[in-house]
């Protein structure tokens, strides 16, 4: 019934080419746009994947540690008050003594002061304790032999994981004569055995020759340089800035010369050696290490030549016989004694450990069991589990009731003003500003005002709460909103009051949000680092805390303080609680999403 | 004057003497900001009938309702003058406890909104937080009965438990009328309540409010002028915010005053 006049229809043009331009036209950008969209997934899972496999192989080996079993005597003289049952005298027990002397009646023949000290070294300081807890349970063990197993030190165990050194091995061909048992001895061999070792050997002092040659052009080079910069100095005009420089090259251009000079004259001497045929050649610590194992003993090789070899005995030969072709075998350590932490004495110890069935290797559950420690065999997490959780905890118990209560007023009861605005904008502010400006509010504030405890998880909860109070907020007012409002008006219209209709209707219906924003926060905090660098929770601490109140560290920062330590053993430990921590973050991810579906409900 | 629309059989009014007024408005305005969207509107209700609101879209019918338990006051740039008295008692007052108020004043939606509770839980709510039911057993009675007046007792007997998001639209509606009664007020205001509902679930409704009106004094917002005619004793006819004309059902539909509302029933707008 109006006046206006419908456009007459067109049918729609499907056929004509432009048509079918645009269509496949479409189809192209659609296709495109889901190809973006795959490589970009494609490329985060691959990094993924490689971030993961990196920690992952890094950081299995700490899962790992060997260990020697073997038959401890608990000697009842190695208590303070021989007979007596008293506990603290029980525990006070010389114990390291006692699984000393148990590794040292396997190898009879150490008897100096400093080859014992070796033998000793290798197992760890906390070696005694699993013998301990034993006796400890049972006094009656004293004066008894248990089989108990015994820690080895973290170089040691490093070694039994192959981070060593390779080791190849080879038999001998012909028959092998010892001039000896112990001590320096003599092996000849009646095929030319050594000849391959001999010219091996050789090989490498040509190729450290022609490094050294190398090295030393690289600084004639440099010398060179510098020496054109000299002459250029010179020329130019003097002021006090010139001067020094002058004197600074100068100084330069003598030392690498010198340097060169010295580099050269060590790799003719090489090669001299090398051009020799014939002779011998002595062999340090700066070459893969050569031995040989006859007689169910080990020798190694300090001079060598191509029948024969002379030689430091680090186990003793059974006897002095010959022993047959295939009966005694050469070994190489590849990697030289110098470039490694354990000597040749200590392989040889372990290799006959190893030999012998007394090595083995167990799951590390002391990873987990004790605290923080010097000793990278004896370091675990627990200390900072403990811390994380306590601080977590603080955090939690502080963040929920204020910052769902922030939320609750601001998004119901606060006035739509200027100043509540205010209050959203800063609020959205503070869950940008980075994380150590909370650390330094906290030292602040919480350590230097309030004077409590520094490196207590009190003072880390509070300071996290701080950072993840606003997540929280925008979280619960998120969720808040989400709610229809038909449910409230329901409330309101059968006579509940405004508080009766947010925490008897709204709030439980904004749960699932509201936890899954805590949830996520929860994860966040449990990853900050810096702000608790700040406030002091980077000391070294070994018990594990009891209260919040006791000194505690957390996992991230154990991780930082594990990365800067030296020894080889803590960087697969650093890596294994990087694991641990990101197990931790998962599982929390994973309950948020959990929660989330469990919660949610139809309205 | 005829009327182009067959109207079907009119509802009748109560028997017995004139029924007394149970809600006066007396030059109600009603500002959102600045649209002034309801002016001068006098209008009088009867206790225990039904009095139908209607009128075009945007009319101001919902507001004009919602001013009745005060829930414009849950809108911050709504402002009321003017005033209205529920028996004599006059609701804009400071003194009042607006929560009192909707407990005596119940409503019942457009869309059903039942708590995304148990149907019992649903009910209950209302004399719990009131503190009507002196014992548990108490609770339950009101419950029950509450279902069983608005007719929904029967179909849910058995599973009181269940949530009451799990019923039919019309039955979810029913549980709110149940919800409303349940708190005992002495008036009802219903905002469309069919209007989600289909034919079925609509005459159950309207069943309802005839059953209800002995005892409750009951406004209804339509948009249905059938149903306006079916259920209400008394009707008033809203336009641009205005109320055009107000009067007993059957004259507003037969023979009515003003221009504008002949032209809205014979549908000529709205």
């Amino acid at each position: 019934m109006t006046d206006v006049a419908l456009p007459r229809s067109r049918s729609l043009d499907l056929t004509s080419d432009a048509a079918r331009a645009r269509i496949r036209a479409r189809y192209r950008a659609e296709a495109r746009f889901k190809l973006y969209g795959l490589v970009a997934i494609g490329l985060t899972a691959a990094f993924l994947a490689v971030v993961l496999a990196d920690i992952v192989i890094k950081g299995a080996p700490a899962f790992i540690q060997h260990e020697l079993v073997m038959d401890v005597t608990v000697d009842p003289d190695a208590f303070d008050k021989p007979g007596s049952t008293d506990p603290d005298v029980v525990r006070a027990g010389d114990y390291q003594r006692m699984v000393r002397e148990a590794l040292r009646a396997r190898f009879p023949d150490v008897t100096e002061r400093a080859r014992r000290r070796k033998l000793d070294g290798l197992l760890s300081s906390g070696a005694a304790d699993v013998l301990r807890e034993r006796v400890v349970a049972n006094p009656a063990l004293i004066g008894q032999t248990v089989t108990v197993p015994v820690l080895l030190s973290d170089d040691a165990d490093l070694y039994y994981k192959g981070g060593s050194t390779a080791i190849d091995q080879r038999p001998g061909r012909g028959t092998a004569v010892p001039s000896g048992t112990s001590g320096e001895i003599t092996i000849a061999s009646t095929a030319n055995d050594f000849a391959a070792e001999l010219a091996a050997f050789r090989d490498t002092l040509s190729v450290r020759a022609r490094e050294l040659r190398t090295e030393a052009a690289r600084l004639r080079q440099h010398v060179g340089r510098s020496e054109a910069r000299r002459r250029e100095l010179e020329q130019a005009q003097r002021t006090p800035a010139l001067e020094a420089e002058l004197a600074s090259v100068s100084g330069e251009i003598e030392s690498l010369s010198a340097r060169a000079q010295e580099l050269e004259g060590e790799a003719n001497a090489l090669q001299a050696r090398f051009d020799r045929t014939g002779g011998d050649e002595p062999l340090d610590d700066t070459v893969p290490s050569l031995l040989v194992a006859l007689n169910k003993g080990v020798v190694r090789v300090t001079n060598l030549s191509g029948n024969e070899v002379a030689g430091t005995v680090l186990i003793p030969l059974e006897s002095a016989a010959e022993a047959a072709p295939g009966t005694w075998r050469i070994l190489t350590y590849e990697t030289a004694e110098a470039n490694r932490r354990v000597s040749d004495q200590e392989v040889a110890w372990l290799e006959r450990l190893r030999e012998d069935g007394v090595s083995r290797a167990a799951f590390n559950w002391s990873f987990f069991t004790s605290g923080d420690s010097r000793e990278a065999e004896l370091a675990g997490i627990r200390g900072a589990l403990v811390g994380s959780a306590l601080t977590l905890l603080v955090t939690l118990v502080i963040c929920l009731p204020l910052g769902v209560g922030a939320a609750i007023y601001l998004e119901e009861f606060a006035p739509k003003n200027r100043v509540t605005e205010l209050i959203e904008v800063n609020i959205n502010n503070l869950a940008a500003v980075p994380s150590i400006v909370f650390g330094l509010l906290g030292l602040a504030v919480f350590l230097n005002f309030f004077a409590l405890p520094r490196s207590a998880p009190l003072v880390g909860g509070l300071v996290l709460a701080l950072l993840v109070l606003p997540t929280i907020i925008i979280a619960s007012r998120a969720a808040l909103k989400a709610v229809p409002p038909s449910i409230k008006e329901a409330a309101l219209g059968i006579g509940a009051s405004q508080q009766q209709a947010i925490f008897h209707h709204v709030l439980p219906l904004a749960m699932p949000g509201i936890m899954t924003g805590t949830i996520i926060g929860m994860a966040h905090a449990l990853g900050e680092t810096a702000p608790l660098l700040m406030i002091g929770m980077v000391a070294f601490i070994v018990e594990t805390p009891l209260s919040i109140t006791d000194a505690a560290t957390v996992l991230p920062v154990q991780i930082y303080l594990w990365s800067d330590l030296p020894e080889i053993a803590f960087r697969a430990k650093t890596a294994a609680a990087i694991m641990v921590l990101l197990v931790f973050l998962f599982v929390m991810n994973g309950a948020a999403i959990v929660l989330r579906k469990r919660f949610e409900r139809r309205w | 004057m005829d009327s182009m629309v067959q109207t079907p059989a009119i509802a009748t009014p109560a028997a017995g003497p004139e029924p007394a007024t149970k809600v006066v408005a007396r030059k109600v305005n009603v500002y959102y900001g600045e649209k002034h969207a309801l002016h001068d509107v006098d209008l009088d209700v009867c206790e225990r009938s039904v009095t139908a609101l209607i009128g075009p879209s945007g009319c101001g019918k919902s507001t004009f309702l919602r001013c009745l338990n005060r829930m414009n006051d849950t809108i911050p740039i709504a402002r009321v003058t003017g005033t209205i008295t529920i028996d004599g008692q006059d609701i804009y007052d400071p003194a009042l406890d607006v929560v009192q108020l909707r407990a005596r004043v119940g409503m019942v939606f457009q869309k059903p909104n039942p708590f995304p509770k148990s149907i019992f839980e649903n009910v209950a709510y209302g004399p719990r937080i009131h503190g009507m039911a002196r014992s548990k057993a108490h609770l339950e009675e009101i419950v029950v009965t509450s279902l069983q007046k608005a007719g929904l007792y029967d179909e849910v007997k058995d599973r009181l438990g269940d949530p009451g998001t799990s019923l039919s639209g019309g039955q979810q509606q029913r549980l709110c009328i149940a919800r409303a009664i349940a708190v005992s007020p002495e008036v009802i205001l219903m905002d469309e309540p069919c209007s989600a509902l289909d034919p079925i679930a609509t005459a159950k409704i309207e069943e309802l409010m005839d059953e209800l009106r002995e005892n409750f004094t009951i406004i209804i917002v339509t948009h249905s002028m059938q149903q306006a005619a079916r259920v209400s004793q008394r009707t008033a006819f809203f336009h641009l915010g205005y109320l055009v004309e107000d009067g007993p059902t059957e004259t507003i539909f037969t023979n009515p005053k003003d221009r504008r509302t002949l032209d809205y029933i014979t549908g000529r707008f709205g």
